[in-house]
């Protein structure tokens, strides 16, 4: 790494504003490789305050390596994240989960047989007031239950009505609404969806990017990981092209077609 | 946003399309039966009640209630132990080895070592807890399958058991009172009820309470119901594994002092079929061995229905082997019936 002298949050700051706006989420010139496999070959990454960064790239490109990098599911071996301009070193993905960064994985990761309420706050509870939550260690299920309404109306997501029914009686969308609910609620920073689409019919698929789309307008920026060429089109405000384990190029749906995106994608093109 | 969630039309029409189908009169008893766990068991419980109250006037009489109370309160105690860990799609073979090793700590060192009762019943915990925290530490370190991990040390425990007390039995004269207090009885309402009766119920009564009412319990769920879910939720799945085993450990203990009072005696060759009882306890009371799904309610009835099959049948003349063979099939229905209510997922 060149200037590895510039580590300092109020350098990392100073760079950043050279562009106008800070970015809430940095990535600097990351390095992962696996034995002689690189995965990441100096990738940089910018994700701004309010907007809808998809990621794509061919199977091998590094997208999946990038986004544990930034989720803490894996450690770069080179290379500095900064997280609202100040260097953080995620060690454990409950790292990224502590500092704000909540990653919706593709399996969904909702516990089936505990309702949506309990899902919303599972690893998270809030006890009771007083002796009873102090001593007794009971939980507020009134008060997360009604939170749990709350919270899902805020976010615009009508299809949950009840918030005491078992996640496993709920649709894939519901199920996908849930996990991206859970993510996006109690003030995270970033929110990083994987394929949040890959395993739904058209109009589950419809109504996430709805989701997506209600989380940006809220302020919450989204990392979206994405196959889908036109669902990238749809709701991202940059697309960041993953080749060959390089940031090939970062464009906006305006100033590229997707002709434009998959040719730079594959190596027919070049920016 | 709110102007969408405040059309009721428009949502309460996505909620019907995309619920699964209640309408058939079979799919919403499926419905209703995955809601409440407990609630097939205790249908059983009331039916077996009744037929054997018809078949029998003495079953229903007050001594024969009282018999039945007592004859659960051990494998009742243990069910619970059990419970916990099937809750985490976890099995324990070694529960009835443990009570007996823990009983056996508490006797010796009590009435040979002349150790205080109370020490005694101390020593009996560490043990328990010890037993656990192997189990436990099998299961969570070294990722073993707590089926093979509790086979080994059901095996460890029941030779440490009788090398220890070399095959002894300790006789309830010879320990202090308060080593067999949970055999004495007060009357409720005509019936005699043990105190060791009365100790089971309040192990539920707390366990029930932590598993519905606390964050812990919560958590004792959501990692039998997915582990994966519940480490990317941000839940110390190790953690809670190792405390189930633990607090299982300690209610075991209490199950030996429960088995002390019973029959007045602390015999190293008294737990022989406790883990296969209490697995069935569990597995009749609608836990599904799968994890996350069950409640320690259903586990009393199922451990109750049990005592009521054994004791109606042997009351209406049958031979015990019909007893042990309607057990069986107690245990394939409900086996069979939680595979059934689990298709509601898909």
């Amino acid at each position: 790494m060149t200037d590895t002298t510039d580590t300092t949050a109020a350098g990392a700051a100073a760079a950043a504003e050279s562009d106008g706006r800070t970015p809430i989420l940095r990535a600097k010139r990351l390095v992962k490789t696996f034995g002689r496999v690189v995965g990441l070959d100096g990738v940089s990454l910018e994700l701004y305050p309010g907007e809808v960064l998809a990621i794509i790239g061919d199977n091998g490109a590094g997208k999946s390596t990038l986004i544990k990098c930034l989720t803490g599911a894996e450690i770069p071996d080179e290379g500095e994240i900064f997280l609202d301009g100040k260097p953080v070193h995620f060690k454990r993905p409950q790292d990224a989960h502590a500092a704000g960064i909540e990653t919706v994985y593709q399996n969904l990761a909702v516990s089936p047989a505990l309702d949506v309420a309990a899902n919303l706050f599972l690893g998270r509870e809030v006890r009771k007031k007083g002796i009873l939550g102090s001593v007794f260690r009971m939980v507020d299920q009134k008060g997360m239950r009604q939170r749990a309404k709350d919270e899902l109306k805020e976010l615009g997501i009508s299809t949950l009505q009840d918030v005491t029914v078992a996640v496993e009686n709920l649709s894939g969308g519901q199920r996908q609404a849930v996990a991206v609910a859970r993510a996006a609620a109690f003030g995270s920073k970033v929110v990083v969806l994987d394929e949040p689409t890959a395993a739904l019919g058209v109009r589950e698929s419809q109504q996430v990017l709805e989701l997506i789309k209600n989380l940006r307008d809220r302020g919450i920026p989204v990392i979206l990981i994405s196959h889908n060429m036109p669902q990238v089109f749809e709701v991202a405000d940059r697309i960041h092209i993953q080749r060959l384990g390089k940031r090939a190029a970062t464009i906006t749906p305006e100033s590229h077609s997707m002709t434009d995106a998959v040719a730079i994608m594959t190596g027919a093109a070049r920016v | 946003m709110s102007q969408q969630t405040t059309e009721p039309p428009t949502s309460a029409l996505d909620l019907a399309e995309e619920f699964l189908d209640r309408s058939t009169p079979l799919s919403r008893i499926r419905n209703t039966l995955h809601r409440y766990p407990a609630l097939s068991p205790a249908i059983v419980l009331v039916l077996a009640v009744i037929v054997f109250g018809l078949l029998n006037d003495r079953f229903l009489n007050p001594a024969n209630l009282s018999l039945i109370t007592q004859q659960v309160a051990v494998v009742g105690t243990l069910a619970l132990a059990q419970t916990l860990i099937i809750l985490t799609a976890g099995i324990d073979l070694s529960v009835g080895a443990v009570m007996v090793l823990s009983s056996m700590v508490v006797a010796q060192t009590t009435v040979h070592m002349g150790v205080p009762a109370i020490l005694g019943l101390f020593l009996g915990l560490v043990v328990g807890l010890g037993a656990g925290a192997l189990n436990g530490f099998l299961v969570t370190r070294l990722k073993l399958p707590p089926f093979i991990v509790t086979l080994g040390t059901l095996n460890i425990f029941v030779a440490l058991t009788l090398l220890y007390s070399s095959g002894a039995t300790v006789r309830g004269g010879e320990m202090p009172d308060l080593l067999t207090a949970m055999g004495a009885t007060f009357n409720l309402g005509g019936v005699n009820i043990t105190i060791g009766v009365l100790m089971m119920l309040i192990l539920y009564v707390v366990l029930a309470f932590i598993l519905q009412k606390t964050a812990w319990g919560r958590h004792v769920y959501a990692v039998g119901d997915d582990p994966e879910a519940a480490r990317l939720a941000g839940i110390s799945v190790n953690r809670v594994l190792m405390s189930v085993y633990l607090a299982a450990g300690a209610i075991l203990v209490i199950g030996a002092w429960i088995q002390i009072g019973r029959t007045n005696a602390a015999s190293p060759n008294a737990g022989a079929d406790l883990n296969l009882d209490s697995i069935t306890a569990v597995v009749i009371g609608g836990t599904s061995l799968f994890g996350g799904r069950g409640t320690v309610w259903g586990t009393l009835l199922g451990a109750l229905i049990v005592g009521i099959f054994r004791n109606g049948l042997s009351l209406a003349g049958l031979d015990v082997l019909w007893q042990t063979f309607a057990v069986g099939v107690l245990i394939v229905v409900a086996v069979s019936v939680d595979q059934w209510i689990r298709k509601v997922r898909k």
